[in-house]
C-alpha cells in the first residue's frame, strides 16, 4: 500500500496538501485542472521535490528521504524517457545496471524485454530512429524490466494519437499485470481514466482528494472536476 | 512545476571546490605571491601613466572602429545569399584562433614598410606610413576583433524573426524603414555588449603591442609589466601595473555583464533570411563592395604569409622543428589540464538555478595578467624546480588557466541542457557516479568538449605570452622562435615557420572539434 500521510507541498504560492492510501495492485488515475498539482504530487512520490511536511509510505515504511533511483518505482515522464545517445538496448539496460556493464544473461533480458513490446530486432536503433509510439515501448520495456511494484505515468502518451495511446495503455495493464504494479496515471482525458483505472484521485483546490471509483465521479463530479470537465455539475443534492 | 535543486553530490562538490580554489591560488594566489616577493607595491611613474592612457585609448578606437565597420558588413551577409557565404563565414571565426604573432606577420607583409600598400602608395606619389605604435595597434586587434563582432552582429541579425521581414515587405517597407523598426532595436540592444566585450579583449593585449607597439608613446599595461620584469626586474612596479589592470578589467567586465550577447558560438550562422528589401541595384553593389572589401581584409595578410612561406617549410632549420614540438606538448598538456579544471566546475554551475560566484570565479582570468600569473607561479615553485625546467609546465598551466572563462562558455549551456533534459531520469534510474559521467555527462557533453578542447589547443600553441619572459634558447616554443627569427630579420625561415605554426593551430582545433563532432547522431 501506498499512503501520503498528511503530506504538504509548497513553493512560492503553490500549495497542495494529501492524506491518502492507495491500495496495492490498484490502478488510479489523476484527474484535475492544469496547474492543481498533479505531476508535482508524482514528483514527491518518485523522490523530485520534497514535501515541506508528512511522509510518503511504501508498505508501512518510510522513503520520504530515499534517492530516486532506490525508491520502489518506475516513474514515466511526459517526455525525455530516453536517453537520445544510446540505443534502445542500451536505454533498456540501464534499468538492469545503471552502469551498463550487462552479464550475458542480462543481456537475454533486455532482448525479452524489447521482444514483449513489439521490438524485436530494433536492439541497436537509437531514438531518433524509432517512430514516436516505439519510443514508448522501450521505456515500457525497461519499466518491465525493473519490475518496480509502483508504477507512475506523467502522462507519457500525450503526444500520441488516440488510437495509438490506447494501444499503450492496454500495454501498460499488460506489464501492470505481469509485475503485479501498482499504477498511478495522471491523465487529462475521462475516457483514459474510465477505461484504466477503476479508481480516480481528484487534485483540484490544493487538496489531492483520496481514490473514490471512477464511474461514480464522472457521473457525479464535485463543482471544481465539473468546471474543469465542462459539464453542470448536478444542482440540488 | 519545476524541481526544487537537488544538493550536488559528493564527488563533484570535491571536484569543483577543489578547480575553484586553484583557480582562485592561480590568479589572485599569484599577484599575492609577486606583491609578497616585491615587498609590497611600488609607486608609478610617468611612463606607468602614459601606459594606462594608451591601453584605454587604443582598446576604445580598436572596439569602436570593429564595431562600426562590422555594421554594413554583418548586414550584407544577412540580407545576400552567394558561393562561398557558408565558407566566408566559418573563416570569420579563424581569427580568434588564430597565433597572434602569424597574423601580426601578416598584417606587417601587407601593410608594413615594404608591403603591398605601401608600394602602391609609393607608386603613386605619396609618402610611405609606417604602422609600428598606435595605428600598428589599432590595426592589428580591428583585423582581430572585426571578424567577432560581425559574427556576433550577425547572430543579432538572425534572430529577427523571418515572420518580421514578411510582414514588413506585405507592408511596403522600404529599406529604411527596415532599419528604422527592426535593424536599429537590435543594433541598440547588441551594440553595447558587442563593444564593451572587445574593449576588454584589448586591454589586456600582450603580443600585439609586443611586436607593433613599445616605446613611450605606445606601450600597453600588459607591454609595460612584461618590462618591468624583463629589463628593470621591477618585481614591485609589475605587481601594482598588474592590480591596475585587474581593477580596469574587473571594471570592464561588470560593464559587460550589465549587456547582453547573443548566446552561444554562432550554430545555424549559414541560415540566410528571404528578404523583399534588398533588391535595389544601388544596394546590392553596396553590399558586394563591403563584402570584397572585408574579406580581402581579413584573408590578404594571410594569404601573403602562406604564398611566402608554403616554399620555405622544407627547408625549415632543426630549432624550428623541436620548438613545434615543445609547443605540441606544451598545448596538449594545457588542453588536458583546462579540462580537467573545467568540468567539475561547468556540472556544478549547470545544476545551480541562477549565475552565482562560482561562474563568476571561472571568468576571472579574464582580468588577470597571464605574466603575473606566470612569474607568481615561478615565484612559488622556484623552491622545487629551476626556472629553466619550469617554462615549460608554468605556460601549459597559464595558457589553461587563460582558455578556461572560453570552455566554460562553450560547456555550461550544454552542461546545463543536459542536467535539465535527462537529470531526472538518470536520477530516477538512480544512474550516478562514474557511470554517469560515462553514460550520460560525457556523451551528451562531446561536442562542445571536443570544441573547447580545440579552442585551448590552438590558443596554446599560438600564445606568446609567459613564455617570452622564461624560455632560454634550448626552451622555445614555435610562437617564440618565429619572434626570435623576426627580430633577427630571417624573414624567409620567419614565413616559413609561421606557416607552420598557423597549420598546427588550426589542425589541432580540427582535429579536437571534429573528434567531438563524429558519430554525435543524436
Amino acid at each position: 500500500m501506498l499512503t501520503l500521510d498528511t503530506i504538504t507541498v509548497r513553493q512560492d504560492d503553490f500549495r497542495l496538501s494529501a492524506d491518502l492510501s492507495v491500495a496495492q495492485g490498484s490502478h488510479v488515475a489523476l484527474i484535475g485542472p492544469s496547474g492543481a498539482g498533479k505531476s508535482t504530487l508524482l514528483s514527491v512520490i518518485a523522490g523530485f521535490f520534497p514535501p515541506a511536511s508528512g511522509r510518503v509510505l511504501w508498505q508501512g515504511q518510510d522513503i520520504t528521504g530515499a534517492a530516486p533511483g532506490t525508491r520502489p518505482l518506475s516513474i514515466l515522464f511526459q517526455d525525455q524517457n530516453l536517453f537520445p545517445h544510446l540505443t534502445a538496448a542500451e536505454n533498456v539496460g540501464l534499468g538492469l545496471r545503471p552502469d551498463l556493464r550487462l552479464a550475458a544473461g542480462e543481456h537475454e533480458a533486455v532482448s525479452r524485454a524489447l521482444t514483449r513490446t513489439g521490438l524485436a530486432g530494433m536492439e541497436n536503433r537509437k531514438p531518433a530512429a524509432l517512430s514516436g509510439g516505439q519510443q514508448s515501448r522501450v521505456a515500457l520495456a525497461r519499466v518491465l524490466l525493473r519490475s518496480r511494484p509502483l508504477m507512475l505515468l506523467d502522462e507519457p502518451f500525450a503526444a500520441l494519437g488516440p488510437a495509438l495511446k490506447a494501444e499503450m495503455l492496454d500495454l501498460v495493464a499488460e506489464i501492470a499485470e505481469e509485475t503485479r504494479a501498482t499504477v498511478l496515471m495522471v491523465s487529462h482525458d475521462p475516457g483514459d481514466a474510465l477505461r484504466f483505472a477503476p479508481d480516480t484521485i481528484v487534485v483540484a483546490d490544493g487538496i489531492a482528494h483520496p481514490p473514490q471509483p471512477t464511474g461514480a465521479l464522472l457521473d457525479n463530479p464535485p463543482p471544481a472536476l465539473a468546471a474543469y470537465l465542462d459539464v453542470t455539475p448536478p444542482s440540488g443534492r | 512545476m519545476a524541481d526544487r535543486a537537488q544538493p550536488l553530490s559528493l564527488p563533484l562538490r570535491v571536484g569543483a571546490g577543489a578547480a575553484a580554489a586553484l583557480v582562485l591560488a592561480l590568479t589572485l594566489g599569484t599577484l599575492g605571491a609577486v606583491l609578497l616577493r616585491a615587498g609590497g607595491a611600488s609607486a608609478l611613474g610617468a611612463a606607468d601613466w602614459a601606459a594606462l592612457r594608451f591601453t584605454l585609448t587604443q582598446a576604445f578606437v580598436s572596439a569602436a572602429l570593429s564595431v562600426l565597420l562590422a555594421i554594413p558588413v554583418a548586414r550584407a551577409l544577412a540580407r545576400r545569399r552567394f558561393p562561398g557565404r557558408g565558407i566566408l563565414i566559418t573563416l570569420l571565426g579563424a581569427p580568434f584562433i588564430l597565433p597572434v604573432i602569424v597574423a601580426v606577420m601578416g598584417i606587417l607583409t601587407i601593410f608594413g614598410r615594404s608591403g603591398l600598400v605601401n608600394d602602391g602608395l609609393a607608386a603613386l606619389g605619396f609618402g610611405r606610413i609606417s604602422i609600428y605604435g598606435f595605428h600598428g595597434v589599432v590595426l592589428a586587434h580591428v583585423f582581430f576583433n572585426l571578424p567577432l563582432a560581425v559574427r556576433l552582429l550577425l547572430q543579432g541579425w538572425l534572430a529577427i524573426p523571418a515572420e518580421r521581414f514578411r510582414l514588413s515587405a506585405a507592408l511596403g517597407f522600404r529599406p529604411g524603414d527596415i532599419a528604422r523598426h527592426l535593424e536599429r532595436p537590435m543594433l541598440r540592444a547588441l551594440l553595447p555588449g558587442i563593444f564593451v566585450t572587445i574593449f576588454l579583449i584589448c586591454l589586456t593585449s600582450f603580443a600585439v603591442a609586443l611586436t607593433l607597439g613599445g616605446g613611450p608613446k605606445a606601450t600597453t599595461i600588459e607591454l609595460a609589466i612584461y618590462q618591468a620584469f624583463r629589463f628593470d626586474f621591477d618585481l614591485g612596479r609589475a605587481a601594482t601595473l598588474a592590480a591596475m589592470q585587474l581593477l580596469l578589467c574587473a571594471i570592464a567586465a561588470g560593464t559587460a555583464m550589465r549587456f547582453s550577447l547573443p548566446s552561444g558560438f554562432g550554430a545555424g550562422l549559414d541560415r540566410p533570411v528571404a528578404r523583399w528589401d534588398a533588391g535595389a541595384a544601388t544596394l546590392i553593389l553596396q553590399d558586394a563592395a563591403v563584402l570584397t572589401l572585408g574579406a580581402a581584409f581579413l584573408l590578404a595578410p594571410l594569404a601573403a604569409i602562406a604564398l611566402a612561406g608554403l616554399p620555405q617549410l622544407a627547408g625549415l632549420p632543426a630549432p624550428v622543428w623541436h620548438a613545434a614540438l615543445r609547443s605540441l606538448g606544451v598545448a596538449l598538456g594545457s588542453t588536458a589540464f583546462a579540462l580537467a579544471l573545467a568540468l567539475p566546475l561547468a556540472l556544478a554551475v549547470a545544476q545551480r538555478r541562477r549565475a552565482d560566484l562560482l561562474e563568476s570565479l571561472g571568468m576571472l582570468p579574464l582580468a588577470t595578467s597571464s605574466l603575473i600569473l606566470g612569474t607568481g607561479l615561478f615565484l612559488l615553485l622556484r623552491p622545487i624546480a629551476s626556472p629553466g625546467d619550469l617554462a615549460l609546465p608554468v605556460t601549459a598551466l597559464v595558457n589553461a588557466t587563460m582558455a578556461l572563462p572560453f570552455i566554460l562558455r562553450a560547456l555550461i549551456p550544454a552542461a546545463r541542457d543536459a542536467h535539465e533534459g535527462y537529470g531526472r531520469l538518470a536520477d530516477s534510474l538512480g544512474l550516478a557516479g562514474v557511470a554517469r559521467l560515462r553514460l550520460l555527462t560525457l556523451p551528451r557533453l562531446r561536442r562542445p568538449l571536443g570544441f573547447a578542447a580545440g579552442l585551448t589547443a590552438a590558443l596554446s600553441m599560438g600564445d606568446l605570452g609567459v613564455i617570452a619572459l622564461f624560455a632560454d634558447g634550448e626552451r622555445a616554443t614555435l610562437p617564440l622562435q618565429l619572434y626570435r627569427l623576426m627580430g633577427a630579420y630571417r624573414m624567409a625561415d620567419a614565413a616559413g615557420a609561421a606557416v607552420l605554426l598557423l597549420a598546427l593551430s588550426l589542425g589541432l582545433f580540427w582535429i579536437f572539434d571534429r573528434g567531438g563532432r563524429a558519430d554525435a547522431d543524436a
